[in-house]
């Protein structure tokens, strides 16, 4: 130990006189000799795709692309069909039901059974028009949507998954709106990681608009600054997408219809289990995160932990970035035309529609207080063919289940979404209406639920009786996204107060919310008594020591 | 004519005014963290609540320790000699100024109404509060220690909120029977400067 630290002490000067003499030679025969030009090198990525002999050509289509794309990359279009994002179908191994975008249906714009070229602008493929989409199909694949770093590559909703290439497209036809083409060969030399503006082009815009769906997702996570995610601070962590969700064999994990709602592995550490969802909170910050300085802080807010998603505290609000988010939507008052006869919009103060000829009511919100559920991860979808009873409690598009005593259990913070939508009286189930597109069966045209239904159910194989009510509809979005730096954390008194966040919750005991009335009442009614009596025990002897004196 | 006695020694006037500088603070931060009212806001009364707990956990500590070395523990063995004629002298001979009925010394400076109330303090409000209040404090602890599973976070609270009430109900009744002295302050000078007046 002493002459460990004896030498480190002597030698040390040492080093610095020897370094500050070798340097200057150094230096000072840089700059006298002719170095070769330092060459500029890409350091985010091994390969230069301005270079590659196969991008040196104009491209005529999407397709064509992918052509290209898969002479290196033999194997990427095998990937992608194995994926969610490919298939919009997800069987869920817990209960068996199918699901995936393909089969689910929503409160928003409901499903996508003769809505594809509007829904699937959205696809990661190309030209998926109608049911009979080939799902096989490698040059079909859309390698762009994901790795586009221009920002420059748009699928048009109404474009079957295709981007406008060549002329400009109207779009809608006879709308007057031209949609300019995509320099398919600029994109296809411009390829890279995945950004948070790939995903957010679909994930931002979910529901048909920016921030309408998720409430923690919308175009102000494309560039947040700290206060609004604090991982995704482009100043700062500047996270990506994939960052959380670590993307192996291009399947992107971390996905809502199967949800992690209590990890208890510790943080993720390489090797050990293959089967940890790495976009939880805890894949990074293991499941006692908390570390405070004041004595015993430290295990009180880890115990929270222990019932709470971390969710509930660090996501103060959702739709906090500026853009409103859809909170409810009643199709049944849709098809009210203005007074001229024509399809109107309603805005609100500050210019949110809030009706829609074609859609109904909206009512939107933005720095929304999530609501809170016991939330253990298991997620039953109504689908299509289950019966549906109306009645005066919604009926829930995704049922969530959870208690405070099935041990996998924690509180979650959601976002509900509120829908009025038609069903069919007759068959007792939900539909899946034609809502999208400029022909005579959608209803966005012609206002007429009947053949709008119809049509999306014919598609689908699935009966329906003719006969079209609207039932009052719930569905469950667990918030995640736009995690607040740590000094912006929901505080102590949000929860613990008569008009507390967790209000209704069962099975927790919080000071502040939670008192045992009965106890309450004979407290103070003791404490009144004795505050009472002695208060007129005084005054007797203050009013007779008066007269005694007097 | 009245006598002078020296009845609370340093120590003794000591531990009441702290004691009565923390239980009081106790009671309105711990009826904030209750959820009766909003002051100081949660957060900051439950630090100032835990500070001043373990202030009183001390304090009671060394006013253990002081009982029982001075042999002072003895003032509060209680007896129902003269209750009765306590009872009746705060109901009826306070007003008409009828003499005391017990007179106070050196050896037994309580009166037996006292030694009942300040034993149940000591004794059953004191030990509910501190222990419902600890196990509060480490309520983080208990699934390490083994409790969990027969603890109730809602029981312990039941508890703790029942002592605080029987504390602010004594707490009441006391600050008024101190002004039923020989005079109005009598008994309250006694607890400044160690020396109680009584009547001859």
């Amino acid at each position: 130990m002493n002459t460990q630290r004896f030498r480190r002490r002597t030698f040390l000067p040492l080093f610095f006189i020897l370094g500050a003499i070798l340097q200057v030679p150094a230096t000072a025969g840089a700059a006298t000799t002719e170095a070769p030009p330092a060459k500029s090198v890409k350091m985010n990525s091994t390969a230069d795709h301005t270079k590659y002999e196969e991008l040196q050509q104009p491209f005529a289509s999407g397709p064509e692309v992918t052509k290209a794309c898969l002479k290196c990359h033999t194997e990427a279009a095998g990937q992608i069909h194995r994926t969610k994002h490919w298939t919009w179908e997800f069987l869920n191994p817990e209960n068996g039901q199918r699901l995936g975008k393909k089969n689910v249906l929503n409160n928003f714009c409901i499903a996508i059974s003769q809505n594809y070229s509007f829904c699937t602008g959205c696809h990661i493929g190309y030209g998926w028009k109608d049911k009979d989409f080939d799902f096989t199909s490698e040059v079909n694949v859309d390698c762009l949507a994901c790795h586009d770093t221009t920002g420059s590559y748009r699928k048009p909703a109404g474009n079957a998954g295709n981007p406008v290439v060549g002329e400009p497209m109207e779009m809608p036809p006879g709308s007057g709106k031209m949609v300019k083409p995509v320099d398919l060969t600029k994109v296809a030399r411009k390829v890279g990681k995945t950004s948070r503006d790939n995903c957010g082009n679909c994930h931002f815009y979910g529901g048909g608009g920016d921030g309408v769906k998720h409430g923690d997702m919308d175009s102000s996570l494309a560039a947040p600054d700290r206060e609004l995610d604090v991982h995704m601070d482009a100043t700062g962590l500047d996270f990506t997408c994939g960052t959380c969700h670590k993307t192996s064999s291009h399947d992107v994990p971390g996905s809502r219809y199967m949800p992690t709602a209590k990890e208890k592995h510790g943080a993720y550490i390489r090797g050990k289990g293959e089967k940890v969802n790495p976009a939880t909170c805890q894949a990074c910050h293991g499941n006692t995160p908390h570390k405070s300085p004041i004595l015993l802080k430290t295990a009180r807010m880890n115990t929270h932990a222990e019932k709470m998603a971390c969710q509930v505290c660090h996501i103060p609000a959702f739709a906090r970035g500026g853009v409103a988010t859809k909170m409810s939507w009643d199709w049944s008052t849709a098809g009210q035309k203005g007074a001229d006869g024509k399809h109107m919009v309603k805005k609100d103060a500050t210019g949110h529609v809030v009706y829609d000829t074609r859609k109904g009511d909206f009512v939107l919100g933005h720095d929304v207080v999530p609501e809170y559920r016991w939330f253990n991860g298991d997620i039953k979808y109504t689908l299509l063919g289950d019966k549906v009873e109306k009645s005066a409690n919604p009926t829930p598009i995704n049922r969530i289940d959870g208690s405070p005593d099935d041990g996998r259990s924690m509180i979650w913070p959601m976002k509900v979404m509120r829908g009025v939508q038609p069903f069919d009286p007759v068959n007792k189930t939900l539909v899946m209406p034609h809502v999208a597109g400029n022909d005579d069966l959608g209803y966005w045209k012609n206002l007429e639920w009947e053949k709008a239904i119809a049509d999306g159910m014919q598609n689908v194989n699935a009966p329906f009786s003719g006969k079209v009510d609207f039932i009052k509809t719930e569905m469950y979005w667990p918030i995640t996204h736009m995690v607040a730096p740590k000094e912006k954390v929901v505080a102590c008194a949000e929860c613990h107060a008569a008009d507390s966040r967790l209000k209704g919750l069962p099975g927790i005991y919080m000071p502040g919310y939670s008192a045992n009335g009965w106890l309450d009442i004979l407290g103070w009614l003791a404490a009144l008594t004795a505050l009472l009596g002695v208060l007129i025990h005084g005054a007797v002897r203050i009013t007779l020591s008066l007269r005694k004196a007097g | 004519m009245s006598d002078r006695i020296y009845i609370f020694n340093r120590f003794n006037r000591f531990w009441h005014w702290s004691q009565a500088a923390l239980v009081i603070p106790l009671l309105i931060t711990g009826f904030e963290i209750h959820g009766t009212y909003s002051l100081f806001g949660f957060e900051t009364a439950v630090s100032y609540h835990t500070l001043l707990a373990w202030s009183l956990i001390g304090l009671w500590a060394f006013s253990i320790f002081w009982l029982f070395t001075t042999g002072e523990w003895r003032q509060y063995i209680p007896t129902l000699e003269k209750v009765d004629a306590m009872i009746k002298y705060y109901v009826t001979g306070i007003f008409t100024h009828a003499p005391h009925p017990f007179r106070l010394t050196r050896l037994q400076k309580h009166n037996p109404l006292q030694r009942i109330a300040y034993l149940t303090i000591l004794s059953v409000v004191g030990p509910i509060t501190w222990s419902t209040g600890l196990l509060y404090i480490f309520h983080d602890y208990w699934s390490e220690w083994g409790l969990r599973s027969f603890l109730a976070l809602e029981w312990v609270a039941f508890f703790h909120t029942l002592a605080a009430f029987m504390m602010l109900v004594f707490v009441i009744l006391h600050v008024y029977l101190i002004t039923t002295g020989h005079t109005v302050f009598a008994h309250l000078k006694a607890m400044i400067t160690g020396w109680e007046e009584v009547e001859d």
